[in-house]
């Protein structure tokens, strides 16, 4: 045991060394919230700004213009597609688990490959096929868009989860006659709450972040939050700090919920592999 | 056919119930156990599988969505202009490049950073949970800071700071563009690598190292021989799957450089973005599509294997 007040030097040095890069990594970060407090001028001034008195106008400005829309657009393809990724692939899950179907592991590969395929493999015809049924630019495309690249993930994650329910609740529930429904709500579905937070967490991030489908099959009406910030690589004129704050909001729902559900964020990145 | 009962009225079958022959009985089970699986199946296969055939069959014909009436079959023109054509083989080296970069180096930061965050330090979970902030940030989002707020050469922060060493004026953006695409990349998965490799060491037994220790194995030893073997499946794991999501990078790219200058960061997915919705040549996309996803399968088949190796492992824990 260590009885001196101080602690030894080479955890001070450590210490130093570690926060020295993580400082670098999260001042990216800090520098947008930072920009996003400036004045125009004050954003973008050579030398830049390093103390000023921080205000709010450019997020006000933000939230009083054209951005809401987006942002909305943005919670309803995630949030959308998030809840049928947790209808469809519970059951899913279960029928890979609980219960395992033949050939569970030849399923289980097909789920996952589906999610690695380049977009490239059924880009065009779905474009076609939006086109055709006048679905672009309309944010139910992109919700079942954000379905499909979430739903092997959301397989995966869940049945990691159900993995993990002693079996015997099953076999008891069985004995007591009960039927699919009430085994998914009387015992699946409490004792993987967190599995559920994992799964939401995980498509959160992908759909509120995505933004290859956004671009490509949204115009005005149905375009997301980051579409947003492209207006901003035109190069109208210099807005830096509307610029860092429109990113802020962007940014924050994600940023939230991965800093909330921090225990589930690894979890569900590696779909289940590592606890 | 050895269904037929189930196509029968509950009384018929019940009526002739000694002769309900013992595989329909099966077979009924089976499909009970598959109904749970069906809408997730069905679901995934209509909107990945269809869409996959009809793009082979695209490949096969010219067309172009701005000219009336040019679809026309064009049998391996499209492969053959792929073939003799330089940005798609532009396009596959900056993928490689891009993604080997990017693996490699996030692969090597993050495991620093994983052990830094595995030894006793000060402030270990708030320094945890400023570093996965890169990788929750919206990519687009972290793209344009670093482009307009950090790298920009009249306003930036990083030029300024670099005045001392004479770096100044330098264009990051433009003069290098594949580093700053690379740069902002790894800035965003090492966070990634960190975290699953942090949680392989923390499966690590103290007692071991300690052991190791007293049997006076110094610090490089006991990380080559002790550390290191019990973290490489998830390095591999990490490796792997970011790989996967790298090979992907578009939106970087698209805020960053617009895969320019020329061609030099045009990467296969930008390339069939710039074909299909700047040239709207649906055939010669399709066929980027189909070479695209044949790469994939001969990558996957490999790839997948070992990740189907190491949740295996992980399963017998």
């Amino acid at each position: 045991m260590r009885t001196t007040f101080w602690p030894d030097r080479s955890k001070v040095l450590w210490s130093v060394v570690g926060w020295l890069v993580v400082i670098a990594f999260f001042f990216p970060v800090l520098w947008m919230w930072l920009e996003g407090l400036k004045t125009e001028p004050q954003a973008a001034s050579s030398p830049p700004t390093i103390f000023f008195a921080p205000t709010l106008a450019e997020f006000q400005e933000v939230l009083s213009g054209d951005f809401p829309p987006y942002f909305i657009n943005s919670a309803i393809a995630s949030v959308g597609s998030t809840l049928l990724v947790l209808v469809l692939g519970l059951p899913a899950a279960y029928a890979l688990s609980i219960r395992p179907v033949a050939k569970s592991r030849d399923v289980l590969f097909f789920f996952i490959s589906t999610r690695f395929l380049p977009f490239a493999a059924s880009l065009v015809p779905l474009y076609l096929l939006a086109r055709d049924l006048q679905l672009l630019d309309n944010i139910f495309t992109l919700v079942l868009i954000y379905t499909t690249i979430n739903l092997p993930l959301g397989v995966w994650l869940l049945r990691s989860f159900l993995l993990e329910i002693p079996h015997d609740l099953f076999e008891a529930a069985r004995v007591d006659g009960a039927a699919f429904r009430h085994e998914i709500f009387r015992i699946v579905v409490p004792l993987i709450a967190p599995g559920l937070a994992a799964t939401s967490l995980i498509c959160l991030i992908f759909s509120w972040n995505e933004f290859f489908y956004a671009v490509n099959f949204t115009a005005s009406t149905a375009a997301t939050a980051p579409l947003f910030l492209v207006s901003f690589i035109s190069g109208r004129g210099l807005f830096y700090a509307k610029l860092a704050a429109a990113a802020t909001l962007a940014s924050l729902p994600v940023l939230m919920a991965g800093w909330i559900a921090q225990k589930q964020l690894i979890r569900g990145l590696t779909m289940g592999a590592v606890k | 056919m050895k269904n037929t009962s189930e196509f029968l009225p509950r009384s018929v079958v019940r009526s002739g119930g000694a002769r309900r022959s013992a595989a329909s009985v099966v077979s009924r089970e089976a499909w009970a156990l598959r109904l749970p699986l069906l809408p997730a199946f069905v679901y995934v296969f209509l909107v990945t599988q269809i869409p996959f055939v009809l793009t082979v069959y695209y490949s096969f014909f010219s067309w172009n969505l701005l000219k009336e009436g040019s679809f026309q079959f064009a049998g391996l023109d499209n492969y053959a202009t792929l073939l003799t054509n330089e940005s798609i083989r532009t396009a596959v080296l900056n993928t490689v490049i891009l993604t080997l970069f990017v693996i490699a180096i996030s692969v090597v930061i993050g495991l620093a950073v994983a052990m830094l965050l595995n030894s006793e330090i000060f402030g270990k979970g708030l320094m945890r949970t400023l570093m996965i902030a890169p990788f929750l940030i919206m990519p687009t989002a972290g793209a344009l800071i670093w482009k307009d707020t950090l790298l920009n050469p009249l306003f930036g922060l990083l030029p300024y700071l670099l005045t001392p060493l004479g770096l100044s004026r330098v264009d990051w953006v433009n003069q290098f563009p594949m580093a700053t695409v690379v740069a902002v990349e790894v800035w965003r998965w090492t966070p990634f690598m960190m975290l699953i490799i942090l949680a392989g060491l923390q499966s690590q037994n103290p007692e071991i190292l300690e052991a190791a220790r007293v049997d006076g194995a110094n610090a490089l030893q006991s990380f080559r021989r002790i550390t290191l073997p019990l973290v490489r499946p998830f390095i591999e794991l990490g490796a792997l799957l970011g790989s996967l999501f790298v090979v992907q990078t578009y939106d970087s790219i698209f805020m960053l450089t617009y895969g320019g200058p020329g061609e030099d960061t045009t990467n296969i997915p930008f390339l069939l973005y710039l074909v299909a919705f700047q040239g709207y040549s649906i055939g010669q996309a399709s066929a980027i599509g189909v070479v695209a996803v044949i790469i994939t399968i001969i990558v996957a088949t490999f790839a997948l294997r070992t990740l189907f190796s190491i949740f295996q492992v992980e399963a017998r824990r």
